[in-house]
């Protein structure tokens, strides 16, 4: 196993490097940069939904949350290093604290889905009556449905004057992506990751193994949130305003979208069908002869009814079957099990 | 004494509009066991469809009260056989599909009146009581409330589709055995939901600048309601309505609009953490 | 004289007016086997879930090997190295044979021992050949086998089983009361079971509910000549 997992740590590296190197050439950096952390936003979610069957309907704000927190302290501080550290364990804690009362509450599905996206509207209609003066933290005006703009911007670390933006932007969030990508990867091949894996398949035979099933699950919400919280950190920089916008209900059903269109179970997945569908909704921002929340729709309404799989695992088995094709007469000299 | 009168007013105003605005998604909720995330949206075409038919001459009280819900339950009807019904017993991915489709109709509404706020004016006028203007539609809708609720007890309790619905409701599968298809009970239940939902959009319209996005200030206030109430239907519905426009008043009264709305909010949080199952599995039990 | 290592006190459940479970005293010794038997509705499965922790007793007391548990989550119970197999089968569908009962041992060891006693014990179930398909495509039988595999791979020293032989092949049963038999060297069994052919095969003392409390308790051989137990059974008044 250990040769296997450093066969596929080289793999990713080589790809994503291409990847990193290559997709310039075919889209705009400014462009890539939005999708390479929408591409983060989605596999935050794909983690904690395809892989701990934990179905959040607000990822959308811990995104809100660490844009907003980088935003503010970004103002308060000066510099950046210190804001996206705080960006992202800021939404971890929130995310700690959320999980804990829901997991160990014990709620069910369709309550989680009611209590995420309860709190996403908590945090967006009260950042969109922060409009008075009186809405400050330290020397940032949180500026209602407005926002928060004009904040410093991603710096060379010690550096303030030195400002990472365009090419250098997009560079740092595609290796950042990279990193958490082969995180994840590390955390689903450890034995949490496959503990989690076994939760999302049977709470009660896990609870009977003697797992603290409501712990773990708060422990993995909770890292999902953090890597939410770095794309909305990432995506602050990038648009250089932050809006409540961040927090809607639109966006967590975009997040949502993404995870389900790519598929579920893979790391993959999520990443493309986040790439994949803000491209394509950039694409169509440049025509009006459709509403562009109509596609959007559609596209979730046909996978559920047609491809709830997504995808990924789609073009997977289509590989796979195409593999046996090619392996069958090797296998024929075996007999199969059952009659 | 006025300012008393005019805090009664006003949360009995609050709790009507939470039962007008869940009623719909609770008889889906509570007959199919389906949550409908595009219920805002039915109630934003409820609203267009008044606004429109006004515009082309009718009367606003039939245009709100027969031809809204009629509309809407139409396209809920629709819905249900396009959608919905290929996927009864798979609860979390009709949510994901309603939700799929509260964005096409969001589109589509878009694409159809613009995005740009339309209304029509309250057909009733208000009245001074002291010092302070109370509006006569909060009224108009307070009797609405009440006389749905009435509607809706005395449907389940007095009429034979209404028994079946209960004992749908309690086993559908015993249902399905006695011989009514459990096919048509969804398909009417379906209808009949987007139609609440179609008059309380309806109703509420002239109190709100209508814009295609509109459904999402209704969607999640009328899903914790229903949520929140619980297994019975009309009990759950009346009781969660009750204790969260009571906390939303209170906190509106006490500091701002907005607050209020983000107490409800947050009440519905502890309710849903202290009593998982809804206010009408510990209180209520049994009841309709 | 051997250590106690189950023992409930006035153990009651009521669900609402119906008193589920009755005032129930209990004691298990260690590596004792004990089968609870009872007509449907004598409170056998009650009485199981409350132990496990799977309900929390409205009154009454469980210990376990002299520690207090009552009121205790199910995974506090299994880490005290408790293995529980519920009524309906609880397996991790979409996962492999050798991943379930992997994860089974590694609540209790490090990965690479997990492992190592995840294949021994499929070579003990004979589930070699399927080690690697996913529990979804099983056959009942097999996943009954995986099941048991879970309960026991962490050696727990209290082992509870709720209807283990239910739609089992003969050939499966027999193969378990092999396991269990083994099970009884280091760890003390308690199965709820209907099967009175397998009760049988493999029981001596056994606990006969009725109406939620104890009716008898004795060896196998009197239970099943007792002249109420077999009123019970048939649906008489006792």
């Amino acid at each position: 196993m250990g040769s296997s997992a450093t066969r596929e740590v080289v793999l990713i590296l080589i790809v994503s490097a291409l990847l990193i190197a290559g997709m310039p050439l075919l889209i705009g950096t400014y462009t890539l940069t939005v999708l390479v952390i929408y591409g983060m936003l989605g596999l935050s979610l794909g983690l904690i939904w395809g892989f701990g069957g934990i179905l959040c309907f607000g990822q959308a704000a811990f995104f809100g949350l660490g844009a907003y927190t980088y935003a503010i302290s970004a103002v308060n501080i000066g510099e950046s290093t210190l804001p996206m550290i705080l960006a992202v364990l800021v939404t971890a804690g929130f995310a700690a604290l959320l999980g804990a009362m829901m997991f160990y509450g014990r709620l069910g599905d369709v309550y989680l889905g009611v209590i995420t996206l309860v709190v996403t509207l908590i945090l967006f209609k009260f950042m969109n009556s922060t409009a008075g003066p009186q809405y400050v933290i330290g020397d940032a005006r949180l500026g209602g449905f407005n926002g928060i703009p004009g904040f410093q911007t991603l710096n060379v670390p010690g550096d303030p004057g030195a400002y990472i933006w365009g090419d250098s932007l997009y560079y740092v969030c595609a290796v950042a992506l990279a990193v958490v990508f082969l995180l994840v990867s590390w955390l689903l091949r450890s034995s949490f990751g496959r503990i989690a894996v076994g939760i999302r398949e049977n709470e009660t035979r896990m609870a009977l193994m003697g797992y603290d099933v409501a712990a773990r699950k708060t422990v993995l919400f909770s890292i999902g949130a953090a890597i939410a919280g770095l794309s909305g950190a990432l995506f602050a920089n990038w648009a250089e305003i932050v809006t409540p916008t961040l927090f809607s209900l639109g966006q967590s059903a975009e997040i949502i979208i993404w995870c389900i269109v790519g598929g579920l179970g893979t790391r993959l997945g999520p990443i493309l069908g986040a790439a994949g569908l803000a491209y394509l909704k950039f694409m169509l921002g440049q025509q009006s002869a459709i509403d562009n929340t109509l596609i959007m729709g559609l596209v979730l309404v046909l996978f559920v009814l047609f491809l709830p799989g997504g995808l990924v695992p789609a073009v997977a088995s289509l590989w796979a079957a195409g593999g046996r094709l090619r392996r069958r007469p090797v296998r024929r000299m075996r007999r199969p099990r059952h009659g | 004494m006025d300012i008393s009168f005019v805090i009664l007013v006003e949360m009995l105003y609050a709790v009507a509009s939470l039962v007008l605005i869940s009623a719909g998604l609770a008889v889906v909720f509570g007959m199919m066991k389906v949550i409908n995330l595009a219920h805002g949206e039915f109630m934003m075409m409820g609203g267009y469809a008044t606004i429109t038919a006004v515009g082309l001459g009718v009367n606003v009280f039939v245009a709100m009260l027969i031809i809204a819900p009629i509309v809407v339950g139409l396209i809920g009807l629709v819905v249900e056989r396009l959608v919905i019904r290929h996927l009864y017993g798979r609860l979390i991915d009709t949510m994901l599909a309603t939700w799929g489709l509260s964005l096409v109709f969001i589109g589509l509404a878009t694409m159809i009146f613009g995005n740009t706020t339309t209304g029509i004016s309250t057909p009733i006028t208000g009245f001074a009581v002291g010092g302070y203007q109370v509006s006569g539609y909060n009224f108009f809708i307070i009797v609405v409330a009440v006389l749905l609720v009435i509607a809706m007890i005395a449907v389940l309790k007095g009429t034979r589709a209404g028994l079946i619905a209960r004992g749908t409701m309690q086993r559908s599968d015993m249902a399905a055995a006695l011989g009514y298809s459990p096919d048509r009970i969804y398909m009417a239940t379906f209808f009949c939901g987007s139609a609440l939902s179609g008059l309380a959009g309806a109703i509420l319209a002239p109190l709100v600048g209508l814009v295609p996005s509109s459904g999402g200030a209704y969607i999640a206030e009328a899903f914790i309601t229903v949520i929140a109430g619980g297994p019975s239907l009309i009990a759950g519905l009346v009781s969660s309505a009750t204790t969260f426009g009571v906390v939303n008043q209170v906190f509106t009264f006490a500091i701002s609009p907005v607050i209020g709305e983000v107490a409800l909010l947050i009440a519905a949080v502890i309710l849903l953490r202290a009593m998982p199952q809804g206010i009408t599995s510990r209180f209520f039990r049994g009841r309709l | 004289m051997a250590e106690t290592v189950l023992e409930t006190a006035g153990l009651t459940m009521r669900f609402g007016g119906v008193t589920a479970s009755d005032h129930v005293d209990f004691r298990l010794k260690s590596r004792e086997l004990r089968c609870l038997i009872g007509p449907n509705g004598a409170g056998k499965s009650t009485f199981f879930k409350c132990v496990t922790g799977l309900l929390t007793p409205s009154e009454g007391h469980v210990f376990m090997r002299g520690e207090e548990v009552t009121g205790w989550l199910p995974h506090q119970i299994a880490s005290l190295g408790v293995g529980i197999k519920t009524q309906t089968p609880n397996v991790l569908d979409s996962l492999s044979v050798h991943e379930n009962i992997w994860l089974a041992a590694r609540r209790f060891f490090d990965p690479a021992e997990a492992r190592d006693r995840a294949h021994a014990m499929i070579e003990r179930l004979a589930l070699g050949p399927i080690a690697r398909s996913e529990l979804g495509q099983l056959a009942h039988g097999e996943r009954q086998r995986v099941e048991l595999g879970i309960v026991t791979v962490a050696d727990p020293w209290l082992v509870l089983l709720d209807e283990p032989a239910a739609g089992m092949s003969a050939a499966d049963v027999e193969r378990m009361t092999g396991i269990i038999h083994d099970l009884t060297r280091s760890a003390a069994v308690v199965i709820v079971e209907h099967d009175m052919q397998f009760i049988r095969s493999i029981a001596e003392t056994v606990t006969v509910f009725h109406q939620g409390a104890v009716l008898m308790e004795d060896h196998v051989d009197r239970v099943m000549t007792d002249e109420t137990v077999r009123a019970v059974y048939l649906g008489k008044k006792a």
